[in-house]
């Protein structure tokens, strides 16, 4: 079976906040949840099918549910993989909504870690309790920094990357932000810029890591003929892939993610390939991740990353692959330290036409999303969606 | 400009009655990790069943205690410390801290030794490597 035209992308809204002192993280999600049905022109009881992750408060979905007034829920996921959840929540509400499970899903994300002061990056972080990775790691000060590096650092060995290559992203994402008012770092880097900012974990500098960020989003997902009634572009979900990538029992092999199995997946059922895709939005936690991810995905041969990001060939107007065009989580936003949401809201953007002037793609119909959760030097989650403007 | 390797103070370790048996040779300096007998291959992390079968005919067996860095970073906190993957000699890749020495000189491929270091308290000590 496949989701390819089964459903569509009918609402999305970016809270413009970046900072929640004044709001709790249950108020985001009513305030993320209002704003996606009013952009599809439905109200909260048109909703029967409900995706959030263990980042929304309370047990899976139901005290966001209650909190929402959620009352015709018939289908619910509450999937979590970190930042890529909302990327395969996409695809698993397309899923549901194909077979016939729920007719108008929403997908919610919110949270506040830059009121609550957390050190997202620097600081050691258990996912739980009883995990049994634990003791073998979180003694040695594994954050999610050093989880990182470590693959940027091997990619450097084995393909002669260098941290010039690794700064373009950077430096491309910047070239966006500069067009968004709600960014949170607007000023147009270089180079310099960011191989001179300080190291925080080798090779990462401070720009070469994302922004910690307040608020959230939210999308409506809709059956064809809910879609086509409704006055927003058609925004048709194509394709889905995901998949976990672990440490294979101690032959952990760290110069590939799961870019690698969820993007032909997703590119198989969309029927199309990376040389097709118009727009990508792709993770940014750091500026290894995309370089990584762009390889994984296929758009360019693997250890090929370095000189395929340099010269601003990820510059909207500039390159051959305009990527985050809202400035992504390296400049943008990053809520709740989860970037899927957002890579989303952007494609949805573009696809609509309705990305700023200066970033926009001239007709743009063909879009990718993809999303890396957890740690890439670990384990992690990986989902890809390609999308349509019909 | 060197970096020492600080000697930060290290948390606690969460012993479960699995692991246990790892954490006691640790005490007793020596470093075990997992041998799936339904195949004869090692692996790492250790776990109470074998990543390949799926079955829980495992064993811990001890490992010579030397290798190779994989990768590493070296957090540029307050106290820096080195993040590295070490490839044992008998093949699996072990996160872990390259500790006493200058972590400016930390390199991939560099040849490797085991030392344990030190938690808190009663607890097992942290299974670490420092250059030979």
């Amino acid at each position: 079976m496949s989701i390819n035209g089964k459903a569509y992308i009918v609402g999305a809204f970016e809270h413009p906040t970046r900072k929640a002192d004044d709001k709790s993280v249950a108020q985001l999600h009513a305030e993320v949840a209002y704003g996606a049905l009013q952009d599809a022109g439905l109200t909260k009881d048109d909703i029967d099918g409900f995706f959030c992750t263990g980042a929304a408060p309370g047990l899976g979905p139901l005290n966001m549910a209650d909190y929402l007034g959620l009352t015709k829920l018939r289908h619910f996921d509450s999937t979590d993989v970190g930042g890529s959840s909302y990327v395969m929540h996409v695809g698993h509400a397309a899923e549901a909504i194909s077979m016939g499970l729920c007719d108008i899903a929403l997908v919610t994300l919110a949270g506040r870690p830059r009121a609550e002061a957390m050190a997202t990056g620097t600081a050691p972080r258990s996912w739980g309790v009883n995990v049994p990775d634990d003791p073998f790691e979180i003694p040695y000060g594994r954050t999610v920094a050093n989880a990182y590096a470590m693959c940027a650092m091997r990619h450097m060995h084995e393909f002669g990357t260098t941290s010039e290559q690794l700064a373009w992203i950077k430096v491309a994402a910047s070239h966006h932000a500069q067009w968004n008012e709600h960014a949170m770092l607007r000023k147009v880097v270089t180079v310099e810029d960011v191989v001179n900012s300080p190291m925080v974990s080798d090779p990462l500098h401070r720009l070469d890591c994302c922004v910690i960020s307040d608020g959230g989003g939210a999308l409506i997902l809709a059956k064809p003929e809910i879609a086509r009634s409704l006055k927003r572009p058609l925004v048709k979900v194509r394709g889905h892939g995901e998949a976990t990538k672990n440490q294979n029992a101690g032959y952990t092999d760290l110069t590939y993610s799961g870019a690698r199995w969820s993007g032909p997946r997703a590119f198989e059922e969309a029927g199309c390939t990376p040389q097709d895709i118009q727009y990508a939005s792709i993770y940014d936690s750091f500026t290894i991740t995309v370089l990584m991810q762009l390889e994984d995905l296929g758009f360019c041969e693997k250890g090929q990353g370095g000189k395929f990001v340099a010269d601003g060939n990820l510059i909207s107007g500039v390159g051959k692959l305009p990527f985050n065009t809202d400035g992504g989580g390296l400049c943008n936003n990053h809520p709740a330290n989860r970037g899927g949401m957002t890579k989303v809201i952007e494609a949805v953007r573009q696809l609509r036409g309705e990305a700023h002037p200066k970033v926009q793609v001239p007709g743009c119909t063909l879009a990718l999303a993809h999303g890396t959760g957890g740690l890439l030097g670990t384990r992690h989650g990986s989902a890809t969606v390609i999308l349509e403007r019909e | 400009m060197a970096t020492p390797a600080s000697n930060r103070a290290l948390p606690a370790i969460a012993v479960d009655p699995t692991n246990k048996p790892y954490f006691d040779a640790a005490r007793e300096g020596r470093m075990l990790i997992g041998l799936c007998k339904d195949t004869g291959k090692h692996f790492w992390y250790p776990r109470g069943c074998s990543p390949f079968t799926l079955s829980n005919n495992v064993e811990l067996v001890e490992a010579k205690g030397t290798g190779t860095v994989y990768t590493f970073t070296v957090m540029r906190t307050k106290e820096p410390y080195c993040v590295a993957y070490v490839e044992l000699d008998e093949g699996v890749r072990v996160f872990t801290n390259i500790v006493d020495c200058d972590l400016d000189e930390v390199k991939i491929g560099q040849k490797v030794k085991v030392v344990f270091k030190p938690t808190t308290g009663d607890s097992p000590p942290a299974t670490m490597f420092t250059p030979v």
